[in-house]
């Protein structure tokens, strides 16, 4: 049985040292295990070793019924649970052939962009973090806060969400949601622009990741990276707009793209990301102004779990609830994949079906995992304190990463 | 939809791989078919350069142990350019998972042939690195194949059948 490679250096001439960087280092921000081999302070290979926290959850997925799913899909991107959850129950919803009434898609596109958001304040104030500078986390992180109380205000969690339900909410927002939402909307754009005065111009931090890990477009897609990397490499290849979901179609945004690909420039399609988002969610609350306030699920019985009172009193109700529990309801033997723009790129659901209550094949497509995989080459001849803050700007989620 | 349609893709496929391009189908309007270990590599090179299917979206395994051939691998590869997904798949027999690698074509296919050999141990022969990548290196099985159950198959108290199942 071959061992993960180990870079073993025999000769007592040479000069280079092994450095084990993880799997956990406090610069790694998470599970990673790289073994580097380093001339002082460059590195000249290295080999990453992922898996210390895989808990197989496609095998665990072949077992469950698909509404129970959702549970596994939150512990994937850990830092943005909402869009993963939403990602599933709409791969769900297009197998079924399932139709959102418009007002659920515009709550979702909430809920996604805000999730959104707090994706790239991790990320982006975890990039200052490594360049030295703690205030802009720290800044920022008071309003990552403000939007997990959005979360618990809609579904009673706030870092695993498991919100919605196949088939649309589980509850209406109620008005401290929306007023949580609506102050979040006008409190943050100031901390933001602050943010942005703190570093897009600052001497030390732009010295630090300016030509540091600079990615070409081609290089970019032949790993088949996606997301904010690879746009900061000048690909403009946005789910939400290339394939629109959830009707992004009736939203105006912009998608931010980059020139070199480097630390820098993955930072400003961040921060740029989160200024889109906001403009979608304002437009997603007008459009909601206009919409039935009542409505916050699709009109399916079949699949959408009826409130408890319901089923205690009504017939129906009792049946479906028995229906879906027991998983008695027929689902169509296809295959479906459906991507949405996860915080980090491309997350996909590839479901195989086969009649059953749980899907027979179900793979998640991880960004974190496949734009991961380039880390080692390209740390290749990098100085040390490059290669950790290339890492934090590739924002790679152990969960997401392991699966 | 994309600017090109699947109808157009279809017969630019069969008119070059001739006899090789089976079981179409388009479930959910994406584009699959069928091809064998042989073809795949130039239906591959042939969409990634001559269709623009410049990204490679995914590979991924499946078991079906009822099969002829049980062992499938799955390619998910995208144009960026005209908006259009197509999936490719390959059925492998048991006795036989071998198909060659795609790494000659996309550098990211390393890690999800990897993956794709951890869990079913299909083999990618001409891969410059197949080893296993989540599950520990001294695991003997292949965890994703069906006969391989969750559980403790010993179990009384979980049986499929009060399921319905």
């Amino acid at each position: 049985m071959q061992n993960h490679l180990l870079i073993t250096d025999n000769d007592p001439q040479s000069e280079l040292s092994t450095l084990n960087l993880g799997p956990t280092h406090p610069a790694t921000h998470g599970v990673f295990q790289n073994v580097l081999q380093l001339d002082g302070e460059r590195i000249v290979s290295g080999v990453s070793t992922i898996g210390y926290i895989h808990r197989a959850f496609e095998k665990i997925a072949e077992h469950r019924p698909f509404y129970q799913i959702t549970p596994l899909t939150d512990r994937l991107n850990y830092c943005s649970a909402p869009i993963n959850n939403m990602g599933w129950h709409m791969t769900v919803e297009k197998l079924l052939g399932i139709e959102m009434p418009k007002r659920v898609d515009y709550m979702r596109v909430i809920i996604m962009e805000l999730a959104r958001i707090t994706d790239h304040i991790i990320c982006n104030g975890v990039l200052g973090v490594d360049t030295g500078a703690f205030t802009g986390f720290l800044y920022m992180m008071q309003h990552r806060e403000n939007v997990y109380e959005i979360y618990e205000e809609i579904c009673g969690s706030r870092l695993t969400t498991n919100i919605g339900r196949i088939g649309g909410f589980e509850r209406n927002f109620n008005d401290i949601a929306f007023a949580k939402i609506k102050k979040f909307i006008k409190d943050f754009p100031p901390v933001l622009r602050e943010f942005e005065a703190l570093f897009n111009r600052n001497r030390i931090f732009v010295d630090r990741t300016k030509d540091v890990a600079p990615v070409t477009a081609e290089t970019a897609l032949s790993y088949s990276w996606s997301g904010p990397i690879l746009r900061a490499a000048g690909v403009d290849y946005d789910v939400r707009a290339q394939e629109p979901y959830s009707s992004y179609q009736d939203f105006e945004f912009e998608v931010p793209v980059g020139t070199n690909g480097d630390v820098y420039n993955r930072f400003l399609v961040r921060n740029e990301e989160m200024w889109q988002s906001l403009r979608i969610i304002e437009q997603a609350l007008a459009k909601i102004d206009k919409e039935p306030s009542h409505i916050f699920h699709a009109d399916v019985p079949a699949f959408y779990l009826p409130p408890k009172e319901e089923v205690y009193n009504n017939m129906e109700a009792l049946i479906y609830h028995f229906k879906i529990v027991m998983g008695e309801i027929d689902t169509p033997k296809t295959e479906v994949y459906h991507a949405v723009e996860g915080a980090n790129g491309e997350l996909g659901f590839y479901l195989v079906n086969d009649g059953g209550r749980s899907p027979y094949r179900l793979h998640f497509r991880r960004p974190s995992f496949i734009n991961y995989q380039m880390y080692a080459p390209m740390s290749r001849g990098m100085v040390l304190s490059d290669a950790i803050i290339n890492m934090s700007s590739l924002n790679v989620i152990a969960g997401e990463l392991d699966a | 939809m994309g600017k090109i349609s699947n109808e157009e893709l279809l017969l630019k496929l069969t008119s070059k791989f001739d006899g090789h391009i089976n079981l179409v189908s388009e479930p959910y309007g994406l584009l699959t078919f069928e091809t064998e270990r042989e073809q795949i590599i130039e239906v591959l090179s042939f969409l990634k350069t001559d269709l623009q299917f410049i990204h490679l979206t995914d590979i991924t395994g499946i078991h079906y142990p009822d099969q002829e051939k049980p062992f499938g691998v799955i390619y998910h590869v995208h144009s960026l350019v005209n908006g259009v997904r197509v999936r490719i798949k390959v059925f492998l027999a048991s006795a036989d998972v071998h198909i060659p690698t795609a790494t000659t074509l996309w550098d990211g296919a390393n890690w999800m042939e990897r993956e794709t050999y951890d869990f079913f141990g299909i083999v990618f022969d001409g891969h410059p690195d197949l080893r296993r990548i989540l599950n520990v290196d001294d695991m003997t099985v292949f965890p994703m194949r069906r006969e391989y159950p969750l559980e403790d198959p010993n179990r009384i108290d979980k049986k499929d059948y009060f399921f319905g199942r």
